[in-house]
């Protein structure tokens, strides 16, 4: 696996574009049901990401990556796996967050790990963009701004803008969506990182959506219920963001969105799954377990337990199931 | 009549617009974050922004809330580099008054807070310190943690007060 300043240079020339005769076409529906109305979430693990200086292993974050999809897909060569996963031919965005600044964003090894394993899908690196809010967040992953089309795009929302057109469901009323969502991708692999928050209990999959609307600050009443599965529901949204790999690398239980690091954890783990829900009430009872070790309250005792996730699953929404019976959870 | 009306208004209009620029001319802008170097080993990394309490969501979305029901009226932060090598951020919220201050500080402590004299009160952790003084709360946070992080973050803190 090339380090990190290789992958910069290769995404910077264009060597790292790899596979781009792939015959595939669209892929299909991911073999993620082991039993039928069964949502598969893989959480893959590795106790040594970092190193004994605290220092992020880089080559195991691309080893974990590849043991999440492995695990998921059922293929064990993760580009056979990648292949299954997007389209060539077509923009993949990866929506990133780095909302919470340099200590609690979504780890850029993750981000170029992604981005190797898709150019060696046969997604050509100009068919790939990593997005956000704008460039402070983009930066705060360790990422560096670029526009330019025969590399892997990276900017934020600031430089792409939004549509001037509302669009509506429920609570999420007259929401102006990124342009990168709406004109340039395909397709959008999630890439949220775990944390608690102030407002909605928990941040992960679905409220990494609040990171593609020019004004999230107005889907906050309620603790976030129901406007963030009312979000999902967008079309845009719904259908695009189809993959969502979390990074739960690091962690905050309590004092997110922003970083405090005196609440800092490592999970040193992935949360990957197509089914958003079932993901983020996966995520959730991390948290949970977390805050009970070391003698916080429940988020429920703490009154904002993440509401929006039963609300995500029920029949107004159906974005996903909630219940622990109906999620078939592998932890490798 | 009408006329001596708003004579009297225009008086008192341009009285008023004398009276408040020659304040402004002598009102001290106050800028708390220490240049570099001007706090050993420690360099200003980046440029001071500046947020709004209406826009303060794009600085800190889904934390705003708590520091505006607090009376926030703006925030500034900058980044900072400790010889080179320790990271850290310093951000400084203009609260309404005191007590608006005295309320986030109180209630962002958990188990692990060490309280410390700075300003009119401080808490510290590991990587971190959060301290008021008057209207201002200030949270200094260090991206890592290492032998010398309470020793350079104190220092910087203290840079931070002298200013306020």
């Amino acid at each position: 696996m090339k380090n990190r300043r290789d992958f910069l240079k290769g995404a910077a020339t264009g060597a790292l574009v790899l596979g781009t005769g792939s015959k595939l076409g669209l892929a299909g529906m991911l073999d993620s049901k082991t039993e039928a109305a069964k949502s598969k979430v893989v959480v893959a693990r590795d106790a040594a990401l970092h190193g004994s200086d605290g220092t992020l292993d880089e080559k195991r974050v691309q080893a974990l990556l590849d043991r999440a999809i492995a695990s998921y897909t059922g293929h064990e060569k993760p580009i056979d796996a990648w292949k299954r996963i997007v389209p060539v031919g077509k923009v993949i965005g990866l929506k990133v967050n780095g909302l919470g600044g340099k200590g609690i964003s979504t780890h850029a090894a993750l981000v170029m790990a992604v981005c190797e394993r898709l150019q060696q899908a046969g997604v050509k690196a100009g068919e790939i963009i990593v997005w956000d809010r704008n460039a402070r967040d983009i930066e705060a992953c360790g990422l560096t701004i670029n526009t330019d089309a025969s590399r892997v795009r990276v900017y934020g929302n600031d430089v792409a803008g939004y549509e001037e057109q509302g669009v509506a469901f429920g609570s999420a009323m007259d929401v102006k969506l990124a342009k990168i969502l709406t004109r340039e991708c395909a397709m959008v692999i999630n890439l949220p990182i775990l944390k608690d928050h102030e407002l909605a209990g928990v941040t992960f999959s679905m409220k990494n959506m609040y990171g593609v609307v020019q004004k999230p600050f107005e889907l906050h009443a309620g603790g976030c219920n129901p406007s963030v599965a009312d979000l999902n529901c967008i079309p845009a949204i719904r259908e695009k963001v189809r993959f969502t790999i979390g990074d739960a690398i690091s962690s905050v239980y309590n004092g997110g969105p922003g970083f405090h690091p005196e609440h800092l954890w490592q999970p040193n783990a992935l949360i990957v799954g197509e089914d958003r829900v079932a993901v983020d009430h996966t995520a959730w009872q991390m948290i949970e377990r977390k805050r009970a070790e070391v003698g916080m309250p429940t988020l429920d005792a703490a009154k904002r337990p993440p509401r929006y996730i039963a609300t995500a699953a029920d029949q107004a929404h159906n974005l996903g199931v909630n219940d622990p019976q109906r999620i078939h959870l592998m932890e490798v | 009549m009408k006329f001596k009306l708003n004579y009297k208004w225009a008086v008192a209009a341009i009285v008023m617009v004398a009276v408040s620029a020659g304040t402004g001319c002598k009102h001290k802008v106050s800028d708390p974050f220490p240049a570099t170097d001007a706090v050993s080993g420690w360099q200003k990394t980046s440029e001071t922004r500046t947020y709004v309490a209406k826009d303060l969501w794009q600085y800190i979305d889904g934390d705003a809330e708590q520091y505006i029901s607090a009376g926030v009226v703006s925030t500034s932060t900058s980044d900072y580099k400790h010889q080179g090598q320790l990271e850290a951020t310093v951000d400084v919220y203009t609260m309404g008054d005191a007590a608006g201050a005295r309320k986030i500080l109180e209630t962002g402590q958990t188990n692990g807070a060490k309280a410390m004299q700075l300003g009119d009160a401080g808490i510290t952790y590991a990587q971190s310190i959060v301290f008021r003084k008057g209207t201002a709360l200030v949270r200094i946070v260090a991206y890592e943690s290492t032998p010398d992080t309470q020793q350079a973050l104190l220092a910087l803190a203290q840079g931070v007060e002298a200013k306020l």
